[in-house]
C-alpha cells in the first residue's frame, strides 16, 4: 500500500497534472505537491504525486555507491 | 526508467553486499517496518544475499494486515445498508472479518467497488447522486494525505453523498509499542521511505534516542535497501545508535510540510486498534469537526446495523507475525492450509502480508 511510482510532470493544470511512466501517461492530483513544475520527477502514490524526487540528492547517493569499490578497498572488504 | 535503472546496478549491489558481509561480524536482527520493503526485499532476492548473520524480520507496515477484525465488520456492515456503495483499494476485498468479506458481502449483492484512488470514490459520489458512497480510509501516512485531499475536494463541491471510514494508521506509535514491548529482540530498524516522505525522516529520531537502536530511513530499489542495511549493519558493528537518511531523494528532513497540513487539516490523532497490537492510544485518525459530516460511522446507527463480537480467523497467527515474533512459515496453517489463493489471515491476503510474500517467494528455508 505504500508502493510509490517516480513518474515526469509532463503537464499542470490547478491541482491537477499529467504525468508520464514507463511511457504511460496519466492524470494525478497535485494537491501535496505546489512546488512541483514540468519537467520535475513525482513519487506517485493512489493517483496523487506526494513528493517531489530530489535530483541532486539522487546523484550524490550514486556518486557514493561508485564510490564504494574504493572504500572497499581501504577497509580491506573489496574481495 | 529514470530513479529506477540506476538504483538497480548490479555491481553496485555487490558493492554493497561486499560491505554489509564486511561488517556483519556477529548476528545482527534488524526489523523493516514496511510491507512494501519486504515485497521489494523478497522480489529482488536480496534475503538470499545476505550473509547468515544478517536477519531480517518483517513489522507491521502492511495497512490491510493491521486492520482489525472489528473494523472489516464496521466495513462489511456498511455495505449492506440500502443505497450505499463501498468504494475500497483493492486489497482489502479479500480479506476475512469475523463473518465473509467484503468480496463475499459482494457476491451476496452488496455494491462494492474497487478504486484506484481516493478520487475515484468522487467520480462515484459524483455520478451516483441517489447512493451514499462510503470510501474505506485504509493506509499510513503515505496515503492518508491523499484521502485527506479528497475530502476538501469534496467539501468545496459540496459533495453531500460522500463517507468516509477511516481506518488510517500511523506508523511511529506502532513502532513504538514494538520496540517498548521488548517481545523481539532487535539491533536496528529500517524505516519506511514513502510513510517518511510525508512524515520527513526526523520523525524517527526516537528509535534511537529512546531505544539505542541505530535507524535508517531508505527506499524500495535495490540499491536503497542495501545501502539502508549497510548503514544499520555498519552502525550496529561500531556501536553506534543514530538515525540516517538512506533515501535522501524522496524523504527530506521534515518530510513534506503540503502534505501534512493537508492531513492535519482534515484529521485528528486518535485511538486505533491494531491487529497484534491492539488498541494504540494516538495512533488512528479521525475526521477533525470541521469535516465530520463526511464520518461514514454514524450511518451503522442511523441504520440500526450492529456488528457482533469480533472473530479472529481460527488458528491465525497473523497477530504475532505482524510484531515480527513468529516468522510467515513457524505458523501451522502455513502452506499447509493457508495459501494466497484460500489465505486463512489478512497477511496472507494481502500484496503486501508478510505471509503473502513468504508463500510466494519461497521463504520456507
Amino acid at each position: 500500500m505504500c508502493l510509490a511510482v517516480p513518474a515526469l510532470v509532463v503537464s499542470i493544470d490547478g491541482n491537477e497534472g499529467e504525468v508520464e511512466m514507463a511511457g504511460v501517461r496519466r492524470r494525478v492530483g497535485l494537491q501535496l505537491v505546489p512546488e512541483a513544475r514540468v519537467g520535475d520527477y513525482v513519487l506517485v502514490h493512489t493517483g496523487f504525486a506526494i513528493n517531489v524526487l530530489d535530483p541532486s540528492e539522487a546523484a550524490e547517493s550514486l556518486k557514493l555507491f561508485r564510490e564504494l569499490d574504493e572504500l572497499n578497498a581501504q577497509d580491506g572488504t573489496s574481495s | 526508467m529514470k530513479y529506477v535503472d540506476e538504483f538497480r546496478d548490479p555491481a553496485r549491489a555487490e558493492a554493497l553486499l561486499r560491505r554489509i558481509r564486511a561488517h556483519a561480524t556477529r548476528p545482527v536482527r534488524l526489523m523493516e517496518f514496511c510491507g512494501t520493503h519486504t515485497h521489494a526485499i523478497f522480489r529482488h532476492g536480496l534475503r538470499q544475499l545476505l550473509p547468515p548473520q544478517v536477519t531480517m524480520l518483517s513489522g507491521p507496515g502492511c495497512p490491510v494486515c493491521v486492520t482489525s477484525a472489528a473494523d472489516l465488520d464496521r466495513a462489511i456492515a456498511l455495505s449492506r445498508i440500502p443505497g450505499v456503495t463501498i468504494a475500497t483499494f483493492g486489497d482489502m476485498m479479500r480479506v476475512p472479518g469475523s463473518q465473509g468479506s467484503l468480496q463475499e458481502a459482494k457476491a451476496a449483492g452488496a455494491d462494492v467497488r474497487v478504486v484506484y484512488s481516493s478520487l475515484d470514490a468522487l467520480d462515484l459520489a459524483r455520478k451516483q447522486p441517489d447512493r451514499t458512497v462510503v470510501l474505506l480510509g485504509v493506509g499510513f501516512e503515505t496515503t492518508a494525505p491523499t484521502v485527506a485531499a479528497a475530502i476538501v475536494q469534496a467539501a468545496a463541491e459540496g459533495l453531500g453523498n460522500l463517507r468516509l471510514l477511516s481506518l488510517h494508521k500511523l506508523t511511529p506509535p506502532a513502532t513504538h509499542a514494538i520496540l517498548r514491548s521488548g517481545e523481539v529482540a532487535l539491533d536496528g530498524i529500517l524505516a519506511p521511505g514513502h510513510v517518511s516522505a510525508i512524515i520527513g525522516a526526523q520523525a524517527w529520531q526516537f528509535v534511537a534516542r529512546d531505544y539505542a537502536l541505530p535507524c535508517t530511513v531508505t527506499g524500495f530499489e535495490p540499491l536503497d535497501i542495501l545501502a539502508g542495511i549497510a548503514d544499520l549493519v555498519e552502525q550496529h558493528e561500531a556501536g553506534r545508535a543514530e538515525l540516517h537518511n538512506a533515501y535522501p531523494r524522496g524523504v527530506r528532513p521534515q518530510g513534506n510540510p503540503a502534505a501534512l497540513e493537508l492531513m492535519g487539516r482534515v484529521f485528528a490523532p486518535a485511538p486505533a486498534s491494531w491487529r497484534g497490537l491492539g488498541t494504540l492510544p494516538g495512533s488512528g485518525l479521525a475526521l477533525r469537526e470541521e469535516y465530520r459530516a463526511f464520518d461514514a460511522a454514524p450511518l451503522l446507527a442511523a441504520h440500526g446495523v450492529g456488528t457482533a463480537e469480533a472473530r479472529e480467523p481460527a488458528g491465525c497467527r497473523c497477530g504475532d507475525v505482524l510484531r515480527g515474533a513468529l516468522a510467515p512459515n513457524r505458523c501451522p496453517l502455513f502452506r499447509r492450509v493457508c495459501t494466497p489463493e484460500r489465505p486463512v489471515g489478512p497477511c496472507m491476503v494481502s500484496s503486501e502480508g508478510s505471509c503473502a510474500a513468504y508463500y510466494r517467494y519461497g521463504g520456507d528455508a
